[in-house]
């Protein structure tokens, strides 16, 4: 039986829950001005905001999604690591410290620092939540596959869950408890990630040849409703059947039958040398109505699981095909661009008090990301061996593997992931609330509004956009949360980082020139992802040749366009001198 | 606990133009350094994959150590930047 609830977990898992609560709760009184529930005051260290750059950015799509991906798939999963990593380059190097010194509560206020155009406002405002909705939606799905297991109940009681602990959290300080709680599980997703991947080493790897680890399994939804496992209905009773969790090594280096504790680089190494059985899906409807979806096992070299393109997202990149090449390319740019791009992380450097501060902060979240980066090769190869994962969810590795070492492991994974989902999506909050009270409200209206009238209206816009993100959370149930935020950075990277990065760098820009960037990217990277063979294919249930894109992801084209549309209406539109 | 105490902006930073633009030209350096890294790991990655199946030391191969290389080259590179910034005089954090 995969799932099982465990009382170890709950106790853990309500504890995280009140520490998180009782933080926020007592910070709520501390921050009632804008300044406090927008940019916690500016009075954030520098080393509490390079963690908490971690807890913010360090999202279930980097904990569950890309675990998960390279649990099934292999390497490609690390591939979304490296960009990811990669990004904060990019926020270092060229946008830290300038944007610090432009901005104050939002990522508009450093749009619009040199022109006070109400357009710019606008369409920073509506680019934010735009970006905040696509990164929101694998949060809320990643709390649903989380809570299941734990708790033992249904994906959309997940959501909901997280949803309402996080309106509390938003609702009752803003930045100022959104901060802490992301430095909070920082700290601890480092710590206990560090935890597990020793674990796995310690544990080493272990050969299971026998012909029952390799069964294939099935799943049947009758035309009535009824779910078959195996043939049997679904349940843990006499005569029911359950999924078997899978992962293994089928065959080790020397035929030998296990190794024992292993070092990071020897881990990798045998896994090279091994054979891996990893799983496949496949889903067929019959005449009558009845839906069977056969999970196989395709035993595969280790040579192959550590190379790019095991995975159906990346495997053209093994073919001579020039489309899927130019997706992956695609997806690369966007992880690289969108980072700097992120409103949520984008306003994190209004907390600190100098561009010193955003610097320093910025290395020190390089810092806790690349090393979390580094572990998740070892925790996704590690469930991919470990022979507890659920071969019908790609997005739960991470905690099923926990769970192989026992409950107490699990439910501090479970626990702490879980407010990983907390602290990224009060973070998208906060910069959706500051985006519709401080740039639509103040900024494009013209309302005037004292500091009470604009944290308490930031406050219903908190619970506004708290509902929106547990809606979407039970519609995508099924879709990979690493997949749901490579549309995010595209649409980041399309919309926002053309605009910033000439405003910085290139003297002609107008406030003309920056508007159309902003809608230009923002526009082609949503309308392409909704053309999209993927989009087609999990979304509309149609077939993907019909999409009239050539290829899903969008940043190759759209960041280019936004560039250039931002250089040719700054040219038509520059002033008379 | 006065230090969680974030109602209100902190005073303006002191401002020094050369310094500023002596930081940016530094990133920009570095950016660009570790810019031609990534776009020849993605290159290869989506061009000539073969390569990365080759196993160069310690039996890793190709594919593995360039990534983790990538993901070090990053935090050496930060911490390069972050040693040789200038700070404004009477200034910084």
């Amino acid at each position: 039986m995969i799932y099982e609830p465990s009382a170890t977990a709950v106790v853990v898992f309500a504890l995280f829950v009140a520490i998180t609560l009782g933080l926020s709760f007592y910070l709520g009184r501390r921050a009632r001005t804008a300044s406090g529930y927008y940019a916690a005051g500016g009075g954030v260290p520098w080393f509490v905001n390079g963690v908490a750059f971690a807890g913010d950015y360090l999202s279930a799509a980097s904990f569950l999604g890309i675990c998960g991906m390279i649990a099934f798939f292999g390497y490609d999963g690390f591939l979304y690591s490296i960009g990811y990593l990669a990004g904060w380059v990019v926020a270092l190097f060229v946008i830290a410290e300038p944007l610090k010194r432009l901005g104050r509560y939002t990522f508009a206020d450093a749009l619009d620092n040199k022109f006070g155009s109400r357009g710019i406002k606008l369409v920073a405002a509506v680019s934010t939540l735009a970006v905040s909705v696509f990164y929101l939606i694998p949060q809320m799905v990643g709390a649903g596959v989380l809570i299941k297991p734990l708790l033992g109940i249904p994906h959309w009681a997940g959501v909901v869950t997280v949803g309402v602990v996080v309106i509390l959290i938003v609702a009752t300080a803003g930045m100022t408890s959104t901060t802490y709680v992301q430095f909070l599980k920082g700290s601890l997703l480092l710590l206990f990630t560090g935890g597990l991947t020793i674990l796995i080493l310690q544990r080493g790897l272990k050969a299971d040849p026998s012909p029952e680890a390799a069964a294939p399994q099935t799943v049947t939804v009758t035309a009535d409703g009824q779910k078959l496992v195996n043939g049997k209905p679904h349940g843990k009773g006499e005569g029911q059947a359950d999924l078997r969790p899978v992962g293994r090594v089928s065959k080790l280096p020397g035929g030998a039958s296990e190794t024992g504790p292993l070092g990071p680089v020897e881990f990798l190494a045998t896994i090279q040398e091994s054979e891996v059985v990893l799983w496949q899906e496949k889903t067929v409807t019959d005449k009558a109505g009845n839906t069977t979806t056969t999970y196989s096992p395709k035993p595969t070299t280790g040579a192959d699981v550590l190379r790019p393109g095991e995975s159906t997202l990346f495997q053209g990149l093994q073919g001579d095909q020039l489309a899927p090449k130019l997706n992956f390319l695609s997806l690369m740019l966007a992880l690289f661009c969108g980072t700097a791009s992120l409103p949520h992380i984008l306003i994190r450097y209004y907390t600190v008090k100098d561009a010193a501060a955003a610097r320093k902060s910025t290395v020190v979240g390089i810092a806790a990301i690349g090393c979390f980066y580094v572990l998740t090769l070892y925790m996704g190869l590690g469930a991919m061996t470990g022979g507890a994962i659920d071969p019908s969810n790609r997005n739960n590795a991470a905690p099923l593997l926990a769970r192989s070492f026992g409950e107490l492991p699990f439910a501090l994974i479970s626990a702490v992931a879980f407010t990983t989902v907390l602290g990224t999506v009060s973070g998208l909050i906060v910069a959706a609330s500051g985006a519709v009270v401080h740039d639509v409200m103040t900024g494009y209206l013209k309302l005037d509004m004292n500091d009470t009238a604009k944290v308490r209206i930031g406050r219903l816009a908190a619970v506004a956009v708290g509902l929106v993100a547990i809606g979407l959370g039970i519609i995508f149930e099924r879709m990979n949360v690493n997949y749901l935020v490579g549309w995010a950075f595209s649409i980041a990277a399309s919309a926002n980082l053309p605009a910033l990065v000439m405003l910085l760098f290139w003297k002609r820009t107008t406030k003309q020139g920056i508007i159309a960037s902003v809608f230009a990217g923002m526009v082609t990277s949503l309308g392409w992802i909704l053309l999209s063979g993927d989009t087609f294919k999990d979304v509309y249930g149609l077939k993907p040749e019909l999409s009239p894109v050539p290829f899903s992801q969008p940043g190759l084209v759209t960041i280019p366009l936004s560039f250039a549309v931002l250089v040719v209406v700054s040219l038509l539109t520059r002033p008379k001198t | 606990m006065a230090g969680f105490d974030h109602s209100h902006m902190p005073p303006a930073e002191v401002r020094d133009p050369v310094v500023e633009r002596f930081n940016a030209r530094l990133g920009l350096v570095l950016f660009a350094v570790y810019l031609a890294a990534y776009g020849a790991y993605v290159a290869v990655n989506a061009f000539w994959p073969r390569i990365m199946d080759s196993v160069p030391f310690l039996g890793i191969n190709l594919a593995v150590s360039s990534g983790m290389g990538l993901i070090v080259g990053a935090l050496v590179l930060a911490v390069l930047y972050a040693v040789v910034c200038r700070q404004p005089k009477g200034g910084g954090a």
